[in-house]
């Protein structure tokens, strides 16, 4: 195996005694609090009042996962958006000391007109009131 | 609709039907027996609410709702499209009880209508009595009375700053600073009355006791550390750029809306109207002393919160003045009668400035040693009526707030 | 005897693993590294849960909890013991397969995430090239838990703070990671330990060559420290849990140990976060003067570490919260654009090296602040737009 995917090999111990750890917790908290409440839960076997979803104290009225408002995706989409921007962003970070020292002006000029056409198309978004919440 | 309830007792509570869960009067009939069953006997749609539109029903067990409040709310979003008050899970027959009881055994029940304020609500109460009767209240009572109502006025102005900022998510700092001199003038009233918050301390003309030795010293100290406190407290929120952001235009009640819906007290004059009865009524002795009444100009919450801190400030310069001049002497008219008074025929409408509003007591005396007819006017019930015009359009956070901001407590909401 | 004291903990690792066999060993010392990254921050999250309680309790002039234990000490424990009897409650229109992995799903990627971070000098779990990336990829994760917790709820309140929570995380992790550019620009490499390296050393032998005493680093730590607060949901921006107005936001149909287990991701978010603020700005692991060098470098850490948990406990326990648009207006209109000009301004300062002449150090520093300084300026002033001036109230006579 290469190096590269040898380093990943701890992520994947540690990702499964992660979950491990915690739906081990879990199963034994599910278990244990039935065995602590088991009178409780007897007497309670059918008045299942208190499994109804909390809505203070009121019985809910219609879904609880409707859909809502569009603006919460609109908020997503341009999180995406500028989340790739990012993505480029990165390796020309890491590169950037290093040609500075040979070709200076060309990894400023390129990275500087990257964010100038990013910003025309920010000020876009904000001029059509994407960011505007109460609109 | 019928709720039964069977569990392991075996018994079955019916719930009247006239407390229908439902915003528009949908109802569903629920079984708690079979739950998985009967749940899905909801309405998945609502017929007049838009399928995009959100119905939350915010209280009575909300965290922010101030007791057992209910606003059925409708959202956009986060945005409020329709907001219905629903009150009176805390009523308790006030009015009624009253009538069936003596003049002087309603008293402890004021206490208990704004329990924050029992002082001022045995002042309206007794300044009712008085008129219908005609008992004279000695000078010293007087003093009493303003230190007292006076001394209440800064224990609910501070509460409700603090729940205010509890509202808005400041986790409880400011209200345990505005508990900390809540303290102090609670253990003042202890002193005087024997009890922390139900007061039971006027009497128709007049206190029901003379204040213990020294009382007077321990309330000038209380007073005098009181602006130190209110500096800090200004100093931690007024200028505070998330206060500002979060109050400042928020929950605006235009001048003429308030006047026509009967809003009194600090709410009223956050809107530019300059209406305090403690100047309008001049009641007991309030004509002695000099103090101002603090205006606001955009009736936000903003300025719900500025006019009550500005209000406090003067509330310290009556009460340095009262403590100054309290005369010696008598604390009770000695021709004033509390068992088996039985007032002339006819008809009262006493109020004083509560810290909340117009706090009235509209009372028929029929002769007899009950009242013929008990009515409170509760400022908290009427400024509550235009929760509704104050809060579309906005959002849930800022219901919370314009609610907070509107001062009330559910024992004289519902009585 | 300082190099040991350093080194503790890796040399008590290498130690115990020399009991293993040859083959076992680099497996052994993995699930060594990770339980000890488990072990350490569960009890961390204990002892953070108590002093937040007790520092609470000192800002707002109360005690704080005191019965159990010396001081109080023992109540994380008293809580554990009570969340793990709680009965599991799962309303019966949810999801429940859902709404049982919510929370296992939360704690993956924070754990993955606090995995990467440099403890030490040589004390890194999991050392990978692209350590930050990875970083930021996993923690991008912890929203679709959010999410999965407030759908499978059925609740409306759990929905409202659901999407409240996705609306915010994702609003936020554009400036936290845009803050983060500079640094790399300055380190060059994506390595952690290699970013913590990068600042090691002293100016004039005696200041910190920490990236938080640039403009660009302190603007950059600013920003990043604002996203973190609102990644991981604390005040002032603790809105998908504003118990003042929806209850407990995605958590309403969460008790017991689920509940606990939320609670501990949301724990082990912060300090991971709180990890990368030290590691990208703060010098990691690295001593703030030369002469201070004796003390162990994972102790500086965790001093570091805890001085702004400490920070963020504070602001708890100060500020009230913001409203959503507010929150989304401050994420989009003066963090995003504050850490793009940052970016330009790294790369001025990197670029202007080329000046060689007598105070060209000094005047780099002001003209990088100044061009971070007016647009923070007219950012600020735009974001205030419409909000009328200090107000003056009348009085009546």
């Amino acid at each position: 195996m290469d190096s590269q995917l040898t380093q990943y090999i701890p992520i994947l111990i540690l990702l499964l005694v992660a979950i491990g750890a915690a739906a081990g917790m879990l199963i034994a908290s599910v278990a244990l609090g039935r065995w602590a409440n088991r009178g409780r839960l007897q007497n309670r076997a059918k008045n299942q009042n208190i499994n109804t979803p909390y809505e203070c104290g009121m019985i809910a009225v219609g879904e609880g996962n409707t859909r809502l408002s569009v603006k919460f995706y609109l908020v997503a989409m341009l999180f995406i958006l500028f989340d790739i921007e990012v993505v480029f962003m990165y390796p020309w970070a890491v590169v950037y000391r290093d040609m500075l020292k040979t070709n200076g002006p060309v990894i400023l000029g390129s990275m500087v007109s990257f964010l100038g056409i990013l910003f025309i198309g920010y000020i876009y978004a904000l001029k059509k009131k994407a960011f505007d919440w109460k609109s | 609709m019928s709720f039964s309830n069977s569990g392991n007792t075996g018994g079955e509570t019916v719930i009247p039907s006239s407390d229908s869960p439902s915003l528009n009067g949908v109802t569903a009939a629920i079984d708690f027996d079979e739950p998985q069953k009967s749940y899905s006997l909801l309405p998945k749609q609502n017929s007049e609410v838009p399928g995009e539109l959100l119905e939350v029903a915010m209280g009575p067990h909300h965290p922010s709702t101030h007791g057992v409040f209910r606003m059925d709310v409708v959202l956009d979003g986060e945005r409020i499209v329709k907001l219905k008050p629903v009150f009176g899970y805390l009523h308790r027959n006030h009015e009624k009880i009253a009538e069936g009881t003596s003049y002087l055994g309603s008293i402890p029940y004021t206490d208990r209508l704004d329990y924050l304020c029992s002082m001022s609500n045995n002042w309206g109460y007794a300044l009712t009595v008085e008129k219908l009767s005609g008992f004279q209240v000695p000078e010293r009572a007087e003093y009493i009375r303003v230190i007292m109502a006076e001394l209440t006025r800064l224990v609910n102005h501070i509460c409700l700053v603090g729940f205010l900022m509890q509202d808005m998510g400041a986790m409880g700092t400011p209200l345990m600073y505005a508990f900390r001199e809540r303290e102090k003038i609670l253990d003042l009233f202890e002193a005087a009355s024997g009890a922390r918050m139900m007061c039971n301390y006027l009497r128709f003309g007049g206190v029901r006791c003379d204040l213990p030795k020294g009382w007077l010293d321990e309330a000038r100290k209380v007073v005098e550390n009181f602006p130190r406190f209110l500096d800090e407290f200004e100093a931690l929120l007024s200028g505070n750029e998330i206060l500002i952001a979060r109050a400042q235009g928020v929950g605006v009640l235009g001048k003429e809306l308030a006047v026509n819906a009967g809003i009194t007290g600090p709410m009223l004059r956050a809107c530019g109207v300059n209406y305090d009865i403690r100047k309008v009524d001049k009641y007991g002795i309030y004509d002695r002393f000099d103090f101002r009444v603090p205006l606001g100009e955009h009736g936000d919450v903003f300025d719900r919160y500025m006019v009550r801190v500005l209000e406090m400030r003067e509330s310290l310069k009556i009460l340095k003045a009262a403590l100054r001049d309290i005369p010696e002497g008598l604390i009770v008219d000695a021709k004033a009668k509390s068992r088996g008074l039985r007032p002339k025929v006819g008809e009262a409408y006493g109020r004083i400035e509560g810290p909340k509003g117009e706090l009235g007591f509209y009372l028929i005396s029929d002769g007899s040693a009950n009242p013929y007819r008990y009515r409170v006017r509760p400022p908290s019930l009427i400024n509550l009526t235009i929760l509704e015009d104050m809060c579309l359009g906005l959002t849930i956070a800022d219901a919370v707030i314009i609610l907070g901001s509107v001062d009330i407590v559910l024992g004289e909401v519902d009585r | 005897m300082t190099g040991q004291l350093d080194q503790l903990f890796v040399s008590l690792k290498q130690w115990l693993v020399s009991f293993l066999p040859q083959a076992a060993q680099p497996m052994a010392g993995i699930l060594l590294s990770i339980s000890a990254i488990i072990g350490a921050f569960a009890t961390m999250f204990a002892i953070t849960t108590i002093m937040e309680r007790k520092i609470l309790g000192r800002i707002q002039n109360r005690l704080g909890p005191n019965r159990v234990g010396p001081f109080g000490l023992l109540q994380p424990a008293a809580d554990g013991i009570k969340m793990l009897t709680k009965e599991d409650i799962v309303p019966f229109a949810a999801d429940k397969l859902v709404h049982f992995l919510a929370p296992v799903v939360l704690i993956i990627p924070v754990a993955l995430a606090l995995a990467m971070i440099p403890y030490g000098r040589n004390m890194t779990a999991v050392d990978l090239d692209a350590g930050i990336l990875f970083f930021f990829a996993v923690g991008s994760a912890t929203e679709l838990s959010v999410f999965m917790a407030g759908w499978s709820s059925q609740n409306k309140y759990s929905l409202v703070g659901a999407m409240r929570a996705i609306a915010q995380m994702i609003s936020y992790e554009m400036p936290l990671v845009l803050s983060t550019v500079s640094v790399l620009m300055m380190a060059g490499t994506l390595s952690l330990p290699l970013i913590v390296q990068a600042q090691s050393g002293y100016i004039y032998e005696i200041l910190p060559r920490w990236n938080v005493f640039t403009p660009w680093g302190l603007a950059g730590f600013v920003l990043f420290m604002i996203a973190a607060t609102a990644e991981s949901n604390r005040a002032p921006f603790d809105l998908p849990e504003a118990e003042s107005e929806i209850i407990a936001g995605y958590l309403t149909e969460y008790s017991g140990f689920k509940y606990a287990l939320f609670f501990m991701a949301e724990y082990w978010g912060l300090f991971a976060v709180s990890g990368l603020a030290v590691t990208l700005f703060l010098g990691g692991w690295n001593a703030p003067f030369p002469f201070l060098q004796w003390v162990p470098s994972w102790a500086w850490f965790f001093a570091k570490l805890g001085t702004i948990i400490f920070g963020f406990i504070w602001v708890r326990g100060t500020l009230p919260r913001l409203r959503l648009d507010q929150l989304m207006n401050f994420a989009w209109k003066f963090l995003l654009p504050m850490s793009l000009i940052n970016i330009v301004v790294t790369a001025m300062w990197h670029f202007s090296r080329v000046f060689q002449f007598v105070g060209a150090r000094e005047m780099r520093w002001v003209l990088c602040a100044l061009v971070l300084a007016i647009p923070y300026f007219f950012l600020g002033r735009a974001l205030g737009e419409g909000r009328p001036a200090k107000r003056n109230y009348k009085f009546a006579e």
